[in-house]
């Protein structure tokens, strides 16, 4: 174990391995360059009516109109928030309140993100009722199943385009249109999907969507919530009137202006960066499903370009990605005991992990600058760090 | 204030080289203790022997473990402070002294220290059971007490476990 230290160590110095893109991302240089006037010249309230504030709404409408034209949008269907945790929040609580006359249902699924699922809890405790779909092994919603719970009083159907945990991709298509025919809203959380997949807000039949600036190589506190014209729902924020009166605060116009930059830097070279990562993706699945004990948490093919996630048999995750560290590459896991409730993850659950699969999970996101070489690297010390944990463990039958 | 993420210095050391880990043969007592579906599971194994005083002391101490960061350090450490130890003075030997040990573990992962120093307990406790021995009244009450936690568990999660058996029977 010494040799296998000092080697660590040794690599230490040498590498940074960023596999954890799902978490977030570094901002794209190209990104801070735009932003840049935005502090210190164009920095105005784009409310004010001189020239400074002239300055900053015409960025701001710039910005509405880009992003828009991106999903298929119009311009005032674009409401700038803080965080796509906000973006779902409003749509859960604004639809919910502005709706109740018609009805107080929510249908939403069991692998949502926790702001998605926390919302919706909350409004429970107030008086809605809340239906969470099941999804299959691969964390898949069935369509028909959806079909089935709609309701006479149902007022919301609130489905993730992709997972952020296992990168499984959800048949919104159908279920969009499943909604528009039953004249229900149908909200779909994008943060991981934006600027990584197509999407049309038209096609897919989508009444509201939320995107996030600081998955896709913009800055943090930036995000939007694509509202269809005539939807109805309160606002969370009360004040100045902003955002159509949807979302008071002072616009963070530097935010705002680099997650549009971002976002056409994404559309642009969308195609290319897909094929790329894809093929690095498979390339990982393929080799670290050689390794004895591990299995693809996630469908194998209908699934994000730059998303894995693997459990391996006998191994703790927080322990791995621990280890991982110390070899200079980040990575997540979905054990209990890296969150603060010591619960596992609620998706791995979902899709029918065990626990101690689950307590075993990692996850590797790659993104714009993930290399080969990269990829290699951490396919040349999963071997070793997961061998290192099995000596610890008292399990030795877990082939069995 | 040298930290990596939650953990101190020392914790990071005793996970990234953990000392005493391993299986032990014809051990003098074994103590398993913790639960897969919670995520950390510990075995402690003691060699007691007599010294030249004819005192019981721990000769030889060894864990395996599967768990955190913190499970992995607290296992580690918690066999450092035993060996060599009095049976007597190894009872003594509580959570607060690992996580001191540690420098400190985050307020979530006490529990880890606490698995530790049972399972030294459940250890002792096995080997006077072993040998037929009078067993001293805390260490026959911790061992109910563990023996209820784990029961516990078990209870809680039994609807849990039994659900996703069926699910992967499909």
């Amino acid at each position: 174990m010494s040799k296998d230290e000092q080697e660590m160590k040794k690599e230490q110095g040498l590498k940074k391995v960023y596999m954890d893109y799902a978490a977030t991302t570094p901002v794209d240089p190209r990104v801070v360059e735009a932003m840049s006037p935005y502090f210190t010249e164009k920095f105005a309230n784009p409310l004010s009516l001189h020239q400074f504030g002239q300055e900053a709404s015409e960025a701001l409408e710039k910005s509405r109109d880009v992003i828009a034209d991106l999903m298929g949008a119009r311009p005032n269907e674009i409401i700038f928030t803080g965080s796509a945790t906000e973006s779902n929040n409003l749509s859960l609580k604004g639809v919910a309140f502005a709706n109740s006359g018609r009805g107080k249902h929510i249908i939403t699924s069991t692998i949502e993100h926790p702001c998605v699922l926390s919302s919706a809890k909350w409004l429970e405790q107030r008086g809605f009722k809340v239906t969470r779909l099941p999804v299959d092994r691969y964390g898949l919603v069935d369509p028909g199943q959806l079909e089935q719970a709609i309701r006479g009083d149902t007022i919301l159907v609130s489905l993730m385009h992709a997972s952020n945990e296992i990168g499984t991709i959800e048949p919104i298509r159908s279920i969009g249109e499943i909604c528009a025919e039953k004249g229900v809203y149908f909200h779909t959380d994008a943060a991981q999907s934006f600027g990584k997949l197509e999407i049309d807000v038209n096609t897919m039949h989508i009444d509201l969507l939320t995107a996030s600036s600081h998955k896709m190589y913009g800055p943090k506190g930036a995000a939007c919530l694509y509202k269809r014209k005539g939807v109805k729902i309160e606002p969370l924020l009360h004040g100045g009137g902003h955002e159509f009166g949807l979302r008071s605060s002072t616009h963070n116009i530097s935010a705002i202006v680099g997650f549009v930059e971002a976002a056409k830097l994404c559309k642009k070279e969308m195609e290319g960066e897909a094929g790329r990562l894809t093929l690095l993706r498979d390339r990982l699945i393929k080799e670290i499903l050689k390794m004895e004990g591990s299995k693809l948490n996630g469908h194998p093919t209908k699934r994000l370009p730059n998303n894995t996630n693997f459990s391996f048999a006998g191994v703790e995750g927080e322990s791995m990605v621990m280890l991982l560290d110390s070899y200079g590459v980040a990575a997540s896991t979905g054990s209990a005991c890296s969150s603060t409730e010591l619960e596992p993850s609620h998706v791995l659950l979902a899709i029918g992990l065990r626990p101690q699969e689950a307590h075993g999970s990692l996850r590797l996101s790659l993104g714009r600058w993930t290399k080969k070489e990269e990829v290699d690297y951490v396919l040349e010390i999963m071997p070793r760090i997961v061998e290192r944990l099995r000596t610890i463990s008292p399990f030795k039958g877990w082939k069995e | 204030m040298n930290r990596i993420g939650p953990y101190t210095q020392e914790v990071i050391e005793h996970f990234k080289n953990p000392h005493n880990y391993g299986k032990m043969e014809n051990p003098s007592g074994v103590g398993k203790v913790g639960n897969v579906v919670c995520g950390d599971v510990m075995w402690l194994y003691i060699k007691v022997e007599k010294d030249r005083d004819g005192k019981e002391r721990i000769k030889d101490i060894k864990f395996e473990t599967y768990g955190c960061v913190a499970a992995i350090a607290t296992s580690s450490m918690i066999t450092d402070l035993a060996k060599g130890k009095t049976l007597q003075e190894a009872m003594q030997i509580d959570k607060s002294e690992v996580v001191n040990s540690l420098g400190g573990l985050p307020p979530i992962k006490i529990h880890c220290s606490v698995l530790a120093s049972d399972a030294l307990s459940e250890a002792i406790y096995d080997y006077l059971m072993r040998n037929k021995r009078v067993i001293p009244k805390e260490v026959t009450e911790r061992h109910e007490v563990i023996a209820q936690k784990s029961s516990e568990i078990a209870k809680r999660y039994k609807e849990w476990i039994a659900m996703e058996e069926k699910m992967h029977e499909k």
